[in-house]
């Protein structure tokens, strides 16, 4: 008995110096939007090339949680499709900086027999969404889609039941179209959606419950739509085009944006003629105080990010940042102390 | 001398071990091992529930009573009742109660007084690989498999049938209070079967037999020498199986529509105090928010722990302090 515990001491006493001896690489750990996570994960894996010494973790638990373990500094950066408001950042132990890292559409999925390609605008859309139009041959929308035979199905509007910084970029865009969305239900992360449809946990959900269920309507990322293979409508933008969600049309959203100088903006209902109406940016959040080591290798990462890693999100369904916008978060990521 | 020997302990129910003799060390330091392991899982609920009840701090403060009696719920104006999810929770398992319990009932019944021998071992086990199966995995195959056929098959022909009454107006999407309900009655089934067949197997076998010596049938045997003796133990069996319902998460999660809503229909979507803490817990971000889901938690967790201690109080009063399932 003595002599195996000798033994299993010694193997034990051998892998600690061993590892100890190895150098460890820094590990950056981060949380947050689910929006982002594709991106992410690929840009850790092409990172891991550049810098040898780090090594990143993410998790891709909502935009509030990513807020609150921020707030919590149980992270060295969050991610949130939804910026953080001037109360939450109040309570933050330092100042807290917003980059914008990616931008992203909102498609609007839907489930029709025969799957047909709709074209829906914003007040329509907000009408669904508040119970005001209850069927699919209603003129408002026979109107916008001449030429498609549109059955007499019950509309099921199907919603986020869980906080989403999706239903932020939604919630945002009903609000600026139209009025009785916004004095009513108002834009968040999580709202008091009326009282039509039914609510499905996280996008996968939403997507589920779009494809089981005939007459539905519903909203999720682009990259989801996409994957899933769900037919998803061509918005009417503010220039009265009907565009369809994709990198370009994102951009051109991004590009007519007014970005202030903190970086905390909406570009929901972009002018332009090419723009996508339901776009939203997705910021990572940092301390402007990092400490230490961790801190150097997070800022190389999000430099890398802002500028080389621009060409990797548009294979993931991203639009990338325009280099005007790219310069101006670099130059704000100098004022970083360590 | 043999130091066992001269240990004599006389086992009583609810009285303490007495020994009389000589008592090891190791001896003693055991029995205070094991005195403080099961006194941990007292101050394990207790700090439970103290948790909860400072995090629960702010939303009391600010809501008072109006929490539970106010009906909104709106995160972005900060305004938060639990009675939406409390409707929700109770609409819920008392359409599983309703659907679980005579199917339970006359299964203990069939298990203990009809079947035959070489039946009985195979169904009590298939009815305890039911309580095994994993909560998600429920609520995926309700999603996928149950939840559309009975939104193409049954509920049509419920509207149809029954649409006078007001629980069956009104269109449904599929997932709705009355899917949640379904499933969590094929979740409660096993465990009020399986107490209540313990409840139905001690029933003194004199009884039985007084019954038919006054040229009973069967069946009036079970009713009026079985049944009504087990009455007690049989609600207990009931009350445990709603307990189960009450803190279901994942399945009803998927199947409920997640929508706060009160009303008569079951067709309609709805959300339970276990639900809405798993759909918005992880999110929310301001504080307040936060403190109404962690009152909801403390709301559940009460309800939970006085519909137990209810049902366990039931059963002893019954049967004594000895049931177990007993295989």
């Amino acid at each position: 008995m003595s002599r195996l515990t000798a033994v299993l001491s010694a193997v034990v006493f051998g892998i600690f110096l061993v590892s100890c001896s190895k150098n460890q690489p820094v590990s950056v750990t981060g949380a947050g939007s689910s929006f982002d996570n594709p991106v992410f994960t690929k840009w850790f894996e092409v990172y891991a090339a550049v810098d040898t010494n780090a090594q990143f973790n993410y998790q891709s638990i909502g935009s509030g949680a990513g807020q609150k373990q921020l707030l919590n500094q149980t992270l060295d950066f969050g991610a949130s499709d939804a910026p953080m408001t001037d109360d939450a950042m109040a309570g933050a132990p330092g100042k807290i900086l917003h980059l914008p890292v990616v931008a992203g559409g909102v498609a609007i999925i839907y489930n029709l027999p025969g799957g047909p390609k709709l074209k829906l605008d914003g007040e329509t859309l907000a009408g669904i969404y508040l119970g005001q139009i209850t069927k699919w041959n209603d003129p408002k929308i026979t109107a916008l889609n001449p030429g498609v035979s549109l059955p007499g199905l019950a509309i099921i509007p199907i919603h986020r039941s869980d906080g989403s910084g999706t239903t932020f970029i939604f919630t945002d865009y009903l609000s600026v179209i139209n009025k009785q969305w916004a004095d009513s239900v108002k834009k968040g992360t999580a709202v008091n959606w009326p009282n039509v449809g039914i609510g499905a946990k996280g996008s996968e959900g939403v997507a589920d419950e779009v494809r089981q269920l005939s007459g539905s309507i519903g909203y999720a990322e682009l990259a989801y739509a996409n994957q899933n293979k769900i037919p998803y409508a061509d918005m009417k933008n503010a220039a009265g085009q009907f565009v369809s969600p994709a990198p370009d049309s994102v951009s051109a959203a991004l590009a007519t944006a007014t970005i202030p100088d903190d970086f905390r903006f909406s570009m929901v209902n972009a002018p332009g003629p090419n723009a996508y109406p339901i776009s939203g940016p997705s910021w990572i959040l940092i301390y402007q105080n990092q400490g230490g080591d961790r801190g150097k290798h997070l800022v190389g990462f999000l430099k890398w990010a802002i500028t080389d890693g621009q060409k990797i999100s548009p294979t993931l369904d991203y639009a990338p940042l325009p280099a005007e916008l790219q310069q101006r978060e670099l130059k704000l990521l100098d004022t970083v102390t360590y | 001398m043999n130091t066992a020997e001269t240990i004599i302990t006389r086992a009583t129910p609810g009285a303490g071990r007495t020994v009389i003799g000589v008592s090891r060390f190791g001896d003693r330091a055991f029995e205070w091992l094991t005195l403080l392991m099961a006194f941990s899982i007292f101050v394990l609920i207790a700090l439970i529930g103290f948790e909860l009840f400072r995090g629960a701090t702010p939303a009391i403060r600010k809501f008072g009573w109006h929490f539970l009696v106010s009906g909104t719920w709106n995160p972005v104006d900060g305004v938060f009742s639990a009675l939406p999810f409390i409707f929700g929770t109770l609409v819920t398992s008392a359409i599983a109660l309703l659907l679980a319990v005579p199917l339970s009932i006359a299964t203990a019944i069939f298990l203990t007084e009809l079947a035959p021998l070489w039946l009985r071992q195979p169904l009590i086990i298939f009815i305890e690989l039911l309580a095994a199966i994993p909560s998600v995995i429920l609520g995926f195959w309700g999603s996928y498999v149950m939840v559309p056929w009975l939104h193409i098959h049954i509920y049509p022909l419920l509207r149809s049938t029954l649409g006078f009454l007001p629980f069956f107006q009104g269109q449904d999407s599929g997932p709705c209070i009355l899917s949640a309900g379904v499933i969590l009655a094929i979740m409660v089934i096993p465990i009020i079967t399986s107490v209540s067949r313990e409840i139905l197997r001690s029933v003194p076998g004199l009884q039985r037999e007084a019954a038919y010596a006054l040229g009973a049938t069967r069946w009036e045997v079970t009713r009026i020498a079985v049944l009504s003796y087990a009455k007690r133990g049989l609600f207990g069996a009931v009350i445990l199986g709603l307990g189960r319902a009450l803190g279901e998460t994942m399945a009803v999660t998927m199947l409920i529509g997640n929508v706060p809503y009160i009303g008569l229909s079951v067709f309609k979507p709805g959300q339970t105090l276990a639900s809405v803490i798993a759909n918005e817990f992880t999110e929310a971000i301001t504080r307040l928010h936060t403190s109404a889901l962690f009152e909801v938690g403390l709301v559940l967790l009460g309800v939970t722990l006085v519909v137990n201690a209810l049902a366990r109080l039931l059963l002893i009063t019954f049967a004594g302090p000895s049931v177990k399932p007993q295989n």
